[in-house]
């Protein structure tokens, strides 16, 4: 367990990409797996790690992840001592109330940082899923004395299409980082940061305050990849599943990887629980015509019709006679009789009325807005 | 800090007719419709009906109620001057004593209640599964004046001699008792919930406990006194759903009233959750040749073979060419491939070995004592079945009884 080190979490990115999912919510809150929040998993992990102070940097609308947060009591993290701490941006005089860039929103937080007596910080972004504790990786930051340690995984697909924030890294061979590319064209490896690096944190109030001083907004672009040659930066490689929140096509993708037993059981291991916001639905009810396969359902659903492939987030209701296929449909969505849904992704309370029929495609689902109705 | 009420819970019972399954728990710590435990419903009906302080009455192997409600925080007990308290049998400088009767045990808490210094309190049992709301209970004691108010529920003639009776008039006054009548006059059956004037209700239960002849019990004692003195007592008809699961065959049957369409029971009720302690595990999963019919399936559950009509709770998995109809597997429990589980009851934890029989015919010779259980079979909690086990309608598997159902086997 690691007790030595506070996690800081970014929640400040925006990501077009995602369209629709993101309209009314911080990537951080879009909902992922059937239960989660993408911020559940870098949450949960920092807490199973033993981390018990957790600062979380809000920029664009936090509304429904302040909402999902609360207290913090569902992570443990309603504490006396540290806990959960919720820094949204406010103005002072050298600070305008809206970050250019992670390096403004870092120096905004620098007093929550300072108050840490913890020797080591997480640094973390806020739209990668996966399912460890940092234990490893802090031993071996502190064995390799490294500066930087940068959580990284193999990821061999590539799409410019979906491209975002993606630093790729090259190593020699003691796993040095020897050359970065952010958003390459054409990249020369395929070892991907997981957007999560350890460093001292004494080193990273340093390197804030020296980029903000050289008017320098952005963490990755103006201090990693301008210093990973005079700073000892280390890879940590991290072999299980990883989910990232790059555009709708890749959401929708890992989230079908899902139902693929391997990935989930990775994801979803008993050892470390991915905590969630209590929501105290009931268990799912399938009637007498319920017809469903492979597919991933949470609690509170009602189903009398048929489903395949697909993703249900809780209090979703499938009337008689509807289809889903291929699809992900958030909490509280309402499919009336006699639907046909295909590759379709349906945001919180969406509607779809009697005898309506919706097909996306594999390469292009359909995206409906929050409370939609069809 | 003054309270208008204080409700006092009677979790103490052993529920000796729900067999193995209490053996380590106790009766309102027995799982219900998967993912609650009994004593989830008057909790929840609590915490919905304003009430926020709670006392808990254990006696019968209290660690699994204890450790499962905790601070309370699952039912949003956890509160700053009040929420849920467990309240064991105790020792005094001259005598400790159990728990003698229902009466007896809030006589010995008197000192819990009257930190709170509450007008009323409320007297509930961990027996039942219902949602009621006791708030509207009380305003009708408090409009009637009442000494005492008792809700009661109209239960079909044929049956009323089970339960006790109050017989009132045409104002709902209670104008006599009887337990368990041979031929009762009335089927307005008790449901073991009381509001009594906390003040008065002291003083009955002082006289009480001084009657060394008493059972301290409140259907038996408690109220024929207060009746006879001459007290207001007041019922309040309550309309609803309203389900004793002492017995295994109404806990098996409670279940199944959750799966019609519409349900007896409806739990999915945004008005009226009933809360619980939440697992913390992944949406279930339903595999390609899965078959689910009719059924509660649960956070957790990874099901790729055949259920109908029952209901799984959390984590329980179902492999491959496994048929499970009629049944209620408990949390984490797993039934193995091409196993057929008919009208069952499976503990918690428990493993089902491959190609296993549960609920099959009688073959005849084996002595099976089904007095609880009826046609229902009954797997306790953390038993592990090996692969080709047969155990037959009606049987009991636990510890003792796992080696003669082994040998069954293997004949």
């Amino acid at each position: 367990m690691i007790n030595n080190a506070f996690g800081l979490v970014y929640t400040g990115e925006n990501n077009p990409r995602l369209k629709d999912l993101t309209l009314s919510r911080s990537v951080a809150a879009v909902p992922f797996g059937g239960r989660n929040r993408c911020i559940d998993f870098i949450l949960s992990n920092l807490v199973n790690s033993g981390v018990t102070s957790v600062g979380m940097i809000m920029q664009k609308n936090y509304h429904s992840l302040m909402d999902h947060l609360g207290s913090g009591k569902e992570w443990n993290l309603n504490r006396k001592r540290d806990g959960l701490f919720i820094l949204p941006p406010f103005m002072t005089k050298d600070n305008t109330g809206v970050y250019r860039g992670s390096i403004d929103a870092f120096r905004s937080c620098l007093g929550y940082v300072r108050r840490c007596s913890e020797k080591y910080v997480i640094l973390s972004g806020s739209h990668t899923i996966f399912s460890m504790t940092f234990d490893e990786m802090m031993q071996q930051h502190i064995d390799t004395e490294a500066d930087i340690t940068i959580m990284y995984n193999e990821d061999p697909s590539f799409d410019i299409e979906d491209q975002n924030k993606d630093l790729r890294l090259t190593f020699n061979d003691e796993g040095r980082v020897t050359d970065m590319e952010l958003d390459p064209y054409r990249p020369r490896t395929s070892f991907r940061s997981c957007d999560v690096l350890i460093m001292k944190k004494a080193l990273l109030e340093y390197l804030v305050e020296e980029a903000y001083a050289r008017g320098q907004y952005d963490f990755v672009r103006d201090v990693l990849l301008k210093r990973y040659n005079t700073l000892k930066v280390y890879g940590y490689r991290y072999n299980g599943f990883v989910a990232r929140l790059d555009s709708v096509n890749t959401y929708f993708k890992t989230s079908m990887q899902l139902l693929d037993r391997e990935p989930a059981g990775d994801l979803y291991n008993m050892e470390h629980p991915i905590y969630t916001k209590v929501k105290d639905e009931v268990s799912a009810k399938y009637g007498p015509d319920a017809d469903v396969h492979n597919s991933v359902l949470a609690d509170g659903c009602n189903i009398e019709g048929a489903i395949e492939n697909s993703v249900l987030f809780r209090g979703v209701t499938v009337e008689k006679g509807a289809v889903v296929k291929n699809c992900i449909v958030m909490q509280g969505s309402h499919i009336g009789q006699d639907a046909t849904l295909d590759h379709v992704i349906l945001d919180k309370g969406v509607t779809i009325r009697t005898g309506r029929s919706l097909i996306g495609y594999d390469n292009f689902p359909i995206v409906l807005r929050k409370n939609q109705t069809v | 800090m003054k309270k208008k009420i204080v409700a006092m819970l009677l979790a103490g019972g052993q529920g000796s007719r729900l067999g193995i399954l209490t053996s380590n728990m106790a009766k309102p710590a027995v799982p219900f419709g998967g993912k609650y435990r009994i004593i989830d419903f008057p909790l929840s009906n609590c915490v919905n009906s304003d009430i926020d302080t709670v006392g808990v009455l254990t006696q019968y192997r209290p660690l699994a109620l204890n450790s499962y409600l905790g601070t309370g925080q699952h039912w949003d007990l956890d509160r700053n001057g009040g929420g849920v308290f467990v309240l064991p049998p105790y020792m005094t400088e001259a005598v400790g004593q159990w728990y003698s009767g229902t009466a007896n045990a809030i006589w010995q808490n008197c000192g819990f209640v009257d930190q709170y210094d509450p007008e009323y309190v409320l007297i509930l049992s961990g027996d039942h599964i219902y949602k009621m709301d006791y708030a509207a209970m009380l305003r009708q004691h408090i409009k009637k004046n009442a000494a005492a108010t008792i809700a009661v529920i109209s239960v079909p003639m044929e049956e009323a001699h089970r339960f006790g009776i109050m017989n009132t008039d045409e104002y709902d006054r209670i104008v006599s008792f009887e337990e368990k009548p041979a031929n009762p006059k009335s089927n307005n059956a008790s449901m073991g919930i009381y509001i009594f004037n906390w003040k008065l209700l002291k003083e009955y239960m002082a006289r009480d406990d001084a009657d060394p002849k008493s059972e301290n019990d409140f259907g038996k004692n408690i109220i024929p006194a207060m009746l006879q003195a001459g007290e207001t007592m007041v019922a309040f008809p309550f309309e609803g759903y309203w389900k004793d699961v002492g017995t295994l065959s109404s806990l098996w049957e409670a279940n199944m009233d959750l799966l019609g369409y519409p349900p007896v029971l409806d739990l999915n009720d945004p008005q009226w959750r009933i809360y619980t302690k939440n697992p913390i595990m992944p949406p279930h999963y339903v595999d390609k040749n899965a078959v689910i019919k009719n059924s509660l399936v649960t956070e957790g559950c990874v099901v790729r073979g055949t259920v109908k009509h029952s209901v799984l709770f959390c984590g329980a998995t179902v492999e491959e060419g496994a048929v499970v109809e009629d049944s209620i597997v408990f949390p984490r429990s797993v039934i193995s491939k091409g196993c057929i589980i008919k009208k069952a009851i499976v503990g918690e934890n428990v493993h089902i070995g491959a190609n296993c029989q549960l609920g099959g015919p009688n073959l005849g010779d084996g002595i099976i004592d089904n007095k609880l259980t009826g046609d229902i079979t009954l797997v306790g909690n953390d038993i592990t079945l090996p692969d080709n086990t047969y155990v037959p309608q009606g049987a009991v598997v636990n510890q003792d009884t796992l080696e003669y159902h082994l040998k069954e086997a293997v004949r």
